[in-house]
């Protein structure tokens, strides 16, 4: 392992300046009152302007608790962060409020997952994105505001931009009410862009829709981008690296086609063989990963997964319940991570997982 | 909006109706004949069976109650001349009728009795939101912290307390225990007659009294909505655009808490103007809950009437108010 973690897929496109984002060995703990719980440990990750980083897991596995750590989104009160953030070269972690301030929707933004509850309810789209703008443009007036907030809106394609901007959130459709979201993200051209489940709450067609727009933005703005999501359709239309979380914890990392075509990690098993499959026949089983996502209070010992894993029978001995398996090289390149204590991942992914969730493939591997 | 407040308007007017209604024959179905109170009065307690029948017949008992409820009405709106045993009585429009204790049209004495309440209650309101939403605020921007948590428990002990006997200790103490020179002699003194200081010292206990009882359930609404407005996704979006936390706290958080605290205040508001009977009474304001008190003491059942349609008026005009202030407050809210 190097010490600077360099992204999987930029290891090759080198960017003189570095990641425009580095997150390295980052650790947020709430205190409550039953003691201390650590939602994210040991997090390390980067991404490249340009580049998309697609982070996934369960609900509980510290996916938006580690990026509103780098928007600087927790209370200070009740969230200890330690760690190393660096955006565009800015150590964040321990930065002043007023400094933080100035970096958080100006050189970085965040796009929610549900547009009508992040939106205020009681003012108008173009007033909210006016005031995202004016916030970090002192010296601009509010016409050129009104002006950038039409543009935004025209840009993220909601038709009719110059009224729609006097409309309040509830008269936006679910899919418009996103896009003004982006809009107001975007609004002050940041380098970095986190989008937390962007299209969950969408329907279908307006979620490909809303995908289709980030990335050209993304083509448009040249930022780095980082989207929060469980589905694995998301991740394969939109990221270059993917990281795999699990109980706080970077399971697997590296490129998209390594993730998704040559996962090394049971857990990363387990969420592509719970994805439906329309084509598949209606006899074919939907196998879910057994159990629950554990207590972050009272983690398992051991690698965090072992309680729900199938596969910990072939590891000899206790190893997976005693001892946390390091995050180390995988064997199909280098800057493919997999945090597993088991010896040949591959061939066990190869002969047991792959004919279950995909037995035309196995046949054209052979 | 203008359709809806005139419907809204039709429809208080409706209710205005049936509360007469339900007051006039009250009265007329009641244990006793209603001339009783006014015949005992007259007669010095010596009230016989033929002199009631006078009273009766002179106020109009023995007509059919529809008739009598119509003579009313009409004398609302163009007055009437009511007769009492054998004096006639000029009740100009809108006519209550007459005050059996100072054969006082009910009206003039209602109208004159009007500023030393609405003193009382806009002073009492003024103080109340003045300190109730600022430190509900502090409070939600501290929850969970030991000042929160002694704050929030006092209030509650506070408010826990009846009314009546809090405004009480704070008369006994404030004026009979540690009397403070200037505001012990509580009262109402009229501005025109006394000039604005005397006036201000009248009140001003009362004043207190009610801005700290309302203060402290005030508080605890101001804490309660704000506390559930910060926690919701649109603050959370407003600090990741990178806004001040006083605009976060005020402009985003305190807008959407002021909703619900607005539609309390209304119909607190309505009901304070309608008459603090308890306040009135402790710290001697000649208002009109003072007043329905004693009407109700002393059965002077006009003014009782009267009164019990005037917080009726009131109550229905501050909810409209709230529901139409309501609508400006929160766009989401349609009215129609």
């Amino acid at each position: 392992m190097t010490s600077i973690p360099v992204t999987p897929s930029s290891a090759a496109s080198s960017d003189p300046e570095g990641p425009y984002l580095q997150v390295e060995d980052l650790q947020v703990t709430f205190p409550t009152q039953d003691g201390p719980v650590t939602a994210v440990k040991g997090l390390s990750y980067s991404v490249a302007k340009g580049q998309t980083l697609g982070i996934v897991g369960e609900s509980g596995s510290g996916k938006s608790v580690s990026s509103m750590a780098v928007m600087g989104l927790h209370d200070a009160k009740s969230a200890r962060i330690s760690g190393s953030i660096r955006v565009g070269g800015t150590e964040i972690v321990g930065l002043g409020e007023s400094r933080m301030r100035s970096l958080r929707g100006n050189s970085m933004a965040m796009i929610f997952q549900d547009a009508l509850a992040a939106l205020h309810p009681f003012y108008k789209i173009g007033k909210q994105l006016e005031e995202a703008y004016l916030v970090h443009h002192s010296s601009a007036s509010k016409r050129d505001a009104r002006r950038k907030a039409i543009e935004m809106l025209d840009r993220v394609g909601i038709p009719q931009p110059d009224r729609r901007v006097d409309d309040f959130p509830h008269q936006f459709s679910g899919g418009m009410r996103q896009r003004a979201m982006i809009a107001m993200g975007l609004i002050n051209d940041p380098s970095l862009l986190i989008a937390d489940e962007p299209t969950t709450a969408l329907d279908v067609t307006v979620q490909a829709q809303i995908l289709d727009l980030l990335q050209d933005l993304q083509r448009e703005f040249n930022s780095a981008v980082i989207i929060i999501t469980h589905d694995l359709g998301v991740i394969a239309e939109m990221a270059d690296d993917v990281l795999v979380m699990y109980a706080g914890r970077c399971v697997e990392y590296g490129t998209t086609k390594q993730i998704l075509t040559a996962p090394e990690m049971p857990y990363t098993w387990g969420l592509l063989s719970s994805i439906p499959d329309v084509r598949a026949s209606t006899d074919a089983r939907l196998i879910p990963i057994p159990g629950n996502p554990p207590s972050l209070l009272r983690p398992p010992s051991g690698c965090s997964f072992h309680p729900r894993c199938v596969h910990s029978d072939k590891v000899a001995g206790d190893l997976c319940s005693t001892e946390l398996p390091e995050l180390l090289p995988a064997s199909s390149g280098t800057a493919h991570l997999r945090r597993c204590h088991l010896a040949d991942p591959v061939g066990v992914y190869q002969s047991e997982v792959l004919p279950e969730i995909a037995p035309e493939l196995v046949e054209e591997t052979r | 909006m203008f359709a809806y407040v005139v419907k809204r308007l039709i429809s208080g007017v409706l209710v205005v109706t049936l509360v007469s209604m339900a007051i006039f024959l009250l009265f007329w179905y009641g244990p006793s004949s209603p001339a009783q109170p006014i015949c005992d009065r007259e007669t010095s307690n010596r009230c016989t069976q033929t002199k009631l029948a006078v009273y009766e017949k002179t106020l109009g008992y023995d007509n059919p109650v529809y008739e009598e409820y119509g003579k009313y009405v009409k004398g609302i709106f163009v007055g009437r001349t009511l007769t009492i045993a054998s004096n006639d009585y000029e009740c100009g429009a809108p006519c209550l009728g007459v005050s059996y204790r100072t054969k006082q049209p009910v009206k003039e004495e209602l109208v004159s009795r009007m500023p030393a309440t609405f003193s009382v209650a806009i002073g009492g309101a003024f103080l109340y939101l003045l300190f109730g939403v600022p430190i509900g605020v502090a409070a939600a921007r501290r929850r969970g912290t030991v000042a929160d948590k002694a704050l929030v428990s006092s209030f509650l002990f506070i408010s826990s307390i009846p009314y009546y006997l809090f405004a009480l200790l704070t008369w006994l103490y404030l004026t009979i225990t540690f009397p403070i020179p200037f505001f012990s002699d509580t009262g109402y003194f009229s501005i025109a007659q006394n000039g604005p200081l005397k006036w201000f010292g009248g009140l001003f206990l009362a004043w207190v009294a009610l801005g700290i009882f309302g203060c402290t359930q005030y508080t605890r609404f101001t804490r309660g909505a704000m506390v559930e407005a910060l926690s919701e996704d649109y603050i959370r979006t407003a600090k990741a655009k990178g806004l001040p936390t006083r605009t976060i706290v005020y402009k985003h958080g305190l807008r959407a808490a002021l909703v619900p605290v607005v539609t309390i205040f209304g119909i607190d508001f309505g009901t304070l103007l309608a008459g603090t009977i308890f306040t009135e009474r402790i710290f001697d304001i000649q208002g009109i809950g003072y007043w329905s008190l004693q009407a109700v003491q002393g059965r002077d059942l006009p003014v009782v009437q009267a009164t019990a349609l005037f917080s009726a008026v009131v109550l229905i005009i501050a909810n409209l108010l709230v529901d139409v202030v309501y609508s400006v407050l929160d766009p989401r809210v349609r009215l129609s």
